[in-house]
């Protein structure tokens, strides 16, 4: 059952060949089975999810399913969720128990998704290889010597494995592209504001996304369907109306024109992904795509500009983490002065990544700092914008790769903060623009996947899912299983 | 531009973050790294370019100022670690 994907199971279940409770169950013995070698749940809610297969079965039996009701799925563990822990990978909301549900949690369940659990992250989502958690690196489907990516990790390692058929992500610097591509699955950051970022805990406010890591593409589309639409208690969600995405993927498509960056094929990039991707792009100009070169001429200055306004934003945002309303605080609590107890509190409570991010944000906006570093990067950020803005006059969608490499192996980076950091050199744009991009197996080097990445206008999910919807029904890239798990 | 340990644990002051004894070298080396990285973006001509601080250059929505939350206190609280007659307690503030 597990090979099969969302769209399959759906139809599945409305056909009752299978039940959400059947479903469900063998998903949970695939996680107690599997998940002790991947570490990719940080929790596993099986009584809860057992309860809601049972009321998607009775739901269904009534003749008022959804496309998603009864379907397994999993939440990346920075989604708020009722009466359930959210860590958020770190050890600061170890003992969170979270009042309440993030509005993608809570318009998932009301579509009928069963909740198995929730994913391990990258700590606060700040990572590209799951490796500053709290609950320990995420091993990679494919070879359990390398990483997953991050800080989706969790959610793209489970998905790969089969052990949800799809799980929800958030991508602010490429959290769901990046690991999709190095887990070999199909992950979908939509268009800034398009889902709500209620109950998301918050790391960038003008970056961050929720997003989808699935199958295929087709997936992507039946769970942004029920995730995305404006929300009153975000106020930057976007008020326009939600298409119908899984009813446009299928639809013939016509004149499509596909810009390559040329700059997104220069030095740093692995020669195994540059053929893959050119492999790629063959495929498309037979399935009758136009290619384009185009040039993104600042976007090499995306890295540096967000590694000011990602951290500033931060160091914002984790101010809230004090220890006094909820959160880690330190054993000998109340002793000292009040500045000296957050320090504490704070000191302990996050890991080394987190830290150097706070301390990042805190010296560009610091007095004297600002203008130089705060203010020139918001300047630089609409220079990269307005670089996509031009190329999208010529072409419908960019393409090119999703990471400069391969998974790497566990420990290869973590001393390197800038190694690391330029991980994201080709998703970062899409964040700085808000623009949907998304990324799709499209290959394998030494046995490890490989992913392309197509970047659309604002609200152009509809068409970038199409395109990718139409690869994906010429190749078979996105149905390979890692051997382990099949 | 070097960020010596000095200036890291005058940095942490401002963040309210305890950097230890061991790990502020680390951090030292590390952020001037990153400082390096971003100092690039002093070489880009950006005069007369506007910041752009919204991906769809929207404004933020307002809504009617009414109350649409009721008391839950205890729920929230639930939280904390350390409550008394519904307050948090944190070290004496005031002497």
């Amino acid at each position: 059952m597990h090979e099969k994907t969302l769209a399959q199971l759906s139809a599945a279940l409305r056909k009752r060949s299978v039940s959400s409770l059947e479903l469900t169950r063998h998903f949970l013995d695939r996680i107690a089975r599997f998940d002790a070698a991947l570490n990719s749940f940080i929790t596993v809610t099986a009584e809860r999810a057992l309860a809601q297969a049972a009321a998607a079965d009775r739901r269904i039996a009534a003749g008022d399913a959804t496309a998603l009701t009864g379907i397994p799925l999993a939440h990346k563990d920075i989604f708020c969720t009722a009466q359930v822990k959210t860590s958020c990978g770190s050890r600061m909301l170890d003992n969170f128990i979270s009042p309440y549900d993030a509005t993608v949690v809570e318009r998932l369940a009301a579509a009928g998704a069963v909740m198995l659990g929730k994913t391990n992250m990258d700590e606060f989502a700040m990572g590209s290889s799951n490796e500053t958690s709290y609950y320990g690196v995420v091993h990679n489907p494919w070879n359990h010597e390398c990483v997953p990516g991050g800080s989706s990790g969790g959610s793209a390692a489970a998905v790969a494995a089969r052990l949800c058929s799809a799980a929800t992500g958030t991508d602010t610097g490429g959290s769901v592209r990046q690991p999709a591509a190095l887990s070999g699955i199909t992950g979908l950051k939509p268009t800034y504001g398009r889902v709500s970022r209620y109950g998301m805990i918050a790391f960038a406010s003008s970056l961050d996304q929720a997003g989808t890591l699935t199958r295929t593409a087709e997936d992507a589309a039946l769970l942004l369907e029920a995730m995305a639409g404006l929300d009153a208690r975000d106020s930057t969600s976007l008020d326009a109306a939600v298409p119908e995405y899984s009813q446009h993927v299928g639809t013939r498509w016509e004149n499509v024109t596909i810009g390559v960056p040329d700059n997104f094929f220069d030095k740093g990039l692995d020669d195994g992904i540059a053929t893959a991707i050119h492999a790629a792009l063959g495929e498309y100009e037979k399935l009758g795509a136009t290619l384009q070169r185009i040039r993104l001429d600042n976007v090499h200055l995306s890295v540096p500009a967000y590694y000011v306004v990602a951290p500033a934003e931060a160091s914002s945002n984790l101010s809230r983490f004090d220890g006094v309303r909820f959160g880690y605080r330190a054993d000998d609590a109340l002793r000292g002065d009040l500045d000296s107890f957050y320090k504490r509190n704070r000191g302990a409570g996050f890991g080394a990544e987190v830290k150097r991010r706070i301390l990042t944000g805190t010296y560009v906006l610091s007095a004297g700092y600002f203008d130089a570093y705060y203010l020139q990067a918001q300047k630089v950020r609409r220079l990269i914008s307005d670089d996509f803005a031009r190329a999208f006059a010529d072409v419908d969608v960019i393409a090119g790769p999703t990471t400069p490499t391969p998974a790497f192996r566990i420990g290869q980076k973590t001393g390197d903060p800038i190694a690391m950091y330029l991980n994201d050199i080709y998703t970062i744009g899409a964040n700085l623009a808000g623009l949907p991009a998304l990324s799709i197996p499209c290959g394998f080097v030494d046995g490890l996947p490989v992913g392309l990445q197509l970047t659309g206008s604002h609200l152009s999910e509809p068409q970038l899912l199409k395109i990718a919807h139409h690869f994906q029904r010429a190749t078979d890239w996105h149905s390979r299983m890692p051997p382990a798990y099949a | 531009m070097t960020l010596d340990v000095e200036h890291i644990q005058k940095l942490a002051d401002l963040a309210r973050l305890e950097i230890s004894a061991g790990e502020v070298r680390d951090v030292s080396a590390k952020l001037t790294a990153i400082v390096g990285l971003v100092d690039q973006l002093a070489a880009v001509a950006t005069a007369g370019i506007a910041p752009m601080a919204h991906p769809l250059n929207q404004t933020q929505r307002l809504r009617a100022d009414v109350v649409t939350e009721g008391d839950e206190h205890e729920r929230y609280q639930s939280n904390a670690p350390l409550v008394e007659r519904g307050l948090y307690l944190v070290p004496k503030v005031i002497e």
